[in-house]
């Protein structure tokens, strides 16, 4: 008799319990925010990626003739081998001559780059560091104090220091940069880990004798991927943001790569007559850091728990 | 109670809430009809998901707004409350009906003092000037037996234990002599002795005033205890209906009666004792203190557990009870070493494990395992239930072919389809994923299963399978089983011995009969007298 009634409670309870559960990045990616953000991004990346196609000259030919050329002026070009070449500047030239059209787009590349090799670098290292951090007691202390150490570096002084040892460059910048926001994602994961080590299921592991490491990469880190993720899209907006501001103060990457901070520093001079310099790469570098913090918001409202738990 | 000549304080008439698309089934509550009148206690019983809570909070207005009302009416002394508007209904809350939650500690808003939240709901809806609202507020205070009222009021919701929390809270809901209360499982996260001390409370206001009282709750033994009339709820639909000592001793339904039946008796089975196994563990003065160290203040010294002797010998099952914080936890993971015992000794067999060194103990791991109390929490979500079970056994050297076979096996024996070791946690309902866990622990072939709070977590009718499951696997594995819990009904069914804690030492220790039976220590005597029911004996049934 017993046996009747156990399968009723038990097909009951099934039907509670096995509700589909929707992968959560399914559901991510049909977040408006995400697609809106992610269409805006994957344009970037073309227009960095496809630079060379897109109707650019050399974007550090300098061209004496055509110097300071509002946006739409007709150009003449010679060429290397003594022909000449008309085109339409439309984003007009700089105070050197350079195509700043050409120089916008190429410029896309080393802050898109600057952006994903922060965020990649700072969360690998930051998740390493938090897992030992938040997972080995004793280690947390000694630890911790020496991230708070590194969060009182402000990035544009490191950056200042490295660039007068070594040389200015993009690894300088990169490097500067990741310093100071490795200690954010170690206090992000040493948190998660914080409170998931004392979840049932993590001292089941311990009581079943599951070795230290395996304990943390299989039944620990897995829990800190969607924060780090959302974290990740946010440190990648600060720091092409951080980029442009280094480059323009002349710190950053050499004045003639082209990078947004570079094409605005070079344009401030003469702002007032030629607003062009400053606004097409300004409005580029809006743009994408507002693409990476709309999805990096709408990411936050699909993976993180705490923010989905709404109705 | 003369209910012919009043009108019913309160109506549902034919019910419906409906679930938002996807849910499990369509309605959370199905056609539900039924009255409370003044001065009655009616209890809605059903296990989770029955749609309890959603009927009270269709009664308050304060559905969620994913839930719909569909079809019905509920009538408050016979105004329409689903066809109420909103300022109408803010109108009623407090001042005709009110209600008390489960969690008193989150009910408060921790950054007001106890009395400026009872003032709250007298400034909302009253006239009344500064100095009667605060002589109104200590009055109630009084009246539900708050030791001076006066430093309470001023007193913020941590200042206070869980007992008097709950007690603020059913001052906040009276203070306005309201016609209906709603008390949703308002007992459950309280101790034994507290919750029998707010059921006293609320049965003696609701009598003083006349009020009707609709109380929500899964424990029978609170049904048995304080209500006049009893509703049975099952999946949203109403089971069965009638005053409380005709359900509770001649239910109709085979529902009521499976319920019933599935509540553990009070009275100690014989087991007939018998103490010729081999004695798996024994601690000797084991002892946990915390110290919270501190640079700047004296060190803040905390006694979870005090000389606690234990000892447990094959085919036993000797129980820890105790309230919260009464350190039966801290003992149960001093023994299975997920916590450093700060004192004394614990033999596993003739191995002292309470001082080994981490890299030593890993081989005695396997010896003793733990079932948790959260089915929900106690498996990681993102492996499958084989790779669950196999863990252990690979660990220690298994190959997964070899674990896998072990873990078909063990399925049968927890009862769950081999078939399906390759679903994920989710998959699963909590009494199936306590019987997973179960199968875990089986699978490391271990001397000592603790189950801690095993069962509390679930509904009656799944707890009492996953406890007939626990012993028939001691029976047949010859096992030691220490059994943690705070309910007394379970202790007394599952245990052999039994060990009453409290304060972090044990204050009684003996066969289940005879703790039961002849309780010697105080605080036994009046842990058992706060149990709820202990006078009914609920019928055992054939559904």
């Amino acid at each position: 008799m017993s046996a009747i009634t156990e399968e009723a409670v038990d097909s009951a309870s099934i039907a509670a319990a096995s509700t589909k559960r929707k992968s959560l990045w399914l559901v991510a990616i049909r977040n408006p925010n995400v697609i809106i953000g992610g269409v805006i991004l994957l344009t970037m990346l073309l227009i960095a990626i496809l630079a060379p196609f897109l109707g650019t000259v050399d974007p550090q030919r300098i061209d004496p003739a055509a110097r300071n050329k509002k946006p739409g002026t007709e150009i003449t070009y010679r060429l290397d081998d003594g022909t000449t070449m008309k085109r339409v500047a439309i984003m007009g030239t700089d105070s050197l001559g350079r195509d700043v059209y050409s120089r916008v787009l190429y410029g896309a590349r080393v802050s898109l780059a600057v952006g994903v090799a922060v965020s990649v670098i700072s969360v690998a290292i930051g998740m390493v560091i938090g897992l030992v951090s938040g997972y080995i007691r004793w280690a947390d202390g000694i630890i911790m104090r020496i991230m708070d150490g590194l969060m009182a570096i402000p990035g544009i002084l490191l950056a200042i220091a490295l660039v007068s040892i070594w040389r200015a460059g993009l690894i300088t910048v990169v490097f500067a940069i990741v310093v100071p926001d490795v200690p954010r994602v170690v206090r992000l994961v040493r948190s998660i880990v914080l409170t998931v080590r004392e979840e049932p299921y993590v001292e089941g592991a311990i009581s079943v004798g599951t070795p230290t490491w395996i304990l943390m990469f299989r039944h620990i880190l897995p829990n800190t991927v969607a924060p780090l993720i959302v974290q990740g899209t946010f440190l990648a907006a600060a720091a092409i943001l951080t980029e442009a501001a280094l480059s323009f103060l002349g710190i950053g990457i050499p004045p003639e790569i082209p990078s947004w901070g570079n094409i605005m520093a070079e344009g401030r001079t003469l702002f007032r007559v030629f607003p062009h310099n400053i606004l097409y790469p300004g409005i580029f570098l809006a743009l994408t850091v507002l693409a990476i913090n709309i999805m990096g918001d709408g990411l936050r409202d699909t993976l993180d728990p705490k923010m989905s738990k709404k109705v | 109670m003369s209910t012919e000549t009043k009108q019913p304080v309160l109506e549902v008439r034919n019910l419906s809430v409906a679930l938002p698309k996807g849910g499990d089934r369509v309605h959370a509550v199905e056609k539900v009809s039924f009255t409370v009148n003044p001065g009655e206690i009616v209890c809605l019983v059903g296990e989770s998901g029955s749609g309890k809570s959603v009927i009270a909070f269709t009664v308050m207005g304060l559905l969620a707004k994913a839930l719909k009302p569909t079809s019905g009416e509920i009538l408050l002394q016979g105004e329409n409350i689903l066809t109420a508007s909103e300022d109408r209904l803010r109108e009623l809350r407090c001042t005709r009906m009110s209600m008390i939650f489960q969690e008193p500690m989150t009910a408060l808003n921790p950054v007001m003092t106890c009395g400026e939240q009872i003032d709250e709901v007298l400034s909302t809806h009253t006239q009344l000037d500064a100095a009667t609202r605060k002589a109104k507020i200590i009055a109630i205070l009084d009246r539900v037996k708050l030791p001076e009222p006066e430093r309470i009021y001023a007193s913020y919701p941590h200042q206070l234990s869980g007992g008097q929390r709950q007690r603020i809270m059913i001052a906040m809901a009276l203070v306005l002599d309201p016609v209906l209360l709603i008390a949703d499982e308002p007992t459950t996260a309280l101790d034994v002795t507290t919750q029998a001390e707010i059921l006293k409370l609320v049965a003696e206001l609701q009598a003083g005033q006349g009020t009707g009282v609709l109380f929500i709750t899964h424990d029978f033994g609170v049904v048995a205890e304080i209500a006049h009339r009893v509703a049975v709820l099952r999946w949203g639909e109403l089971v069965e209906m009638g005053p409380t000592e005709q359900i509770l001793s001649r239910p109709v339904q085979g529902y009521t009666k499976m319920l019933i039946s599935s509540v553990p008796s009070i009275t100690p089975v014989h087991r007939g004792v018998r103490r010729d196994g081999t004695t798996v563990l024994r601690t000797e003065k084991l002892g946990k203190t915390y110290t919270g160290s501190s640079f700047f203040q004296k060190a803040r010294v905390v006694k979870a557990a005090v000389d606690v002797d234990l000892d447990i010998r094959r085919g036993e099952t000797l129980g820890i009870v105790g309230e919260s914080g009464s350190g039966k936890s801290t003992v149960a993971r001093c023994i299975a070493r997920l916590i450093d015992p700060t004192e004394g000794k614990v033999y596993l067999g003739d191995t002292e494990i309470a001082t080994m060194s981490a890299g030593k103990l890993r081989p005695h791991r396997r010896r003793v395992q733990i079932v948790f109390q959260d089915p929900y929490r106690s498996m990681n979500p993102r492996i499958t239930v084989g790779d669950f079970i196999i863990e252990g056994p690979m660990n220690f050297g298994l190959s997964r072919d070899e674990a896998m076979a072990r873990a078909r096996k063990l399925m049968e024996t927890v009862r769950l389809d081999p078939n399906a070791l390759d679903r994920f946690p989710h998959q699963f309902s909590g009494g199936q994923r306590q019987r997973i866990c179960i199968a875990r622990a089986l699978a490391m072939e271990p001397e000592l299963l603790i189950a801690d709070e095993a069962v509390s977590a679930l509904d009656v009718s799944v707890q009492k399978q996953v406890l007939e499951l626990l012993d028939e696997i001691r029976v047949r594995l010859n096992l030691a089983v220490l059994f943690i819990t705070h309910d007394l009904r379970v202790a007394a069914q599952i245990c052999d011995y039994v060990a009453v804690m409290s304060k972090g030492r044990v204050v009684e220790y003996g066969s289940a009969e005879q703790v039961f039976g002849s309780p010697k220590a105080e605080y036994t005597k009046a842990l058992f007298a706060a149990a709820p029911g202990r006078h009914w004996e609920f019928g055992k049934f054939a559904a």
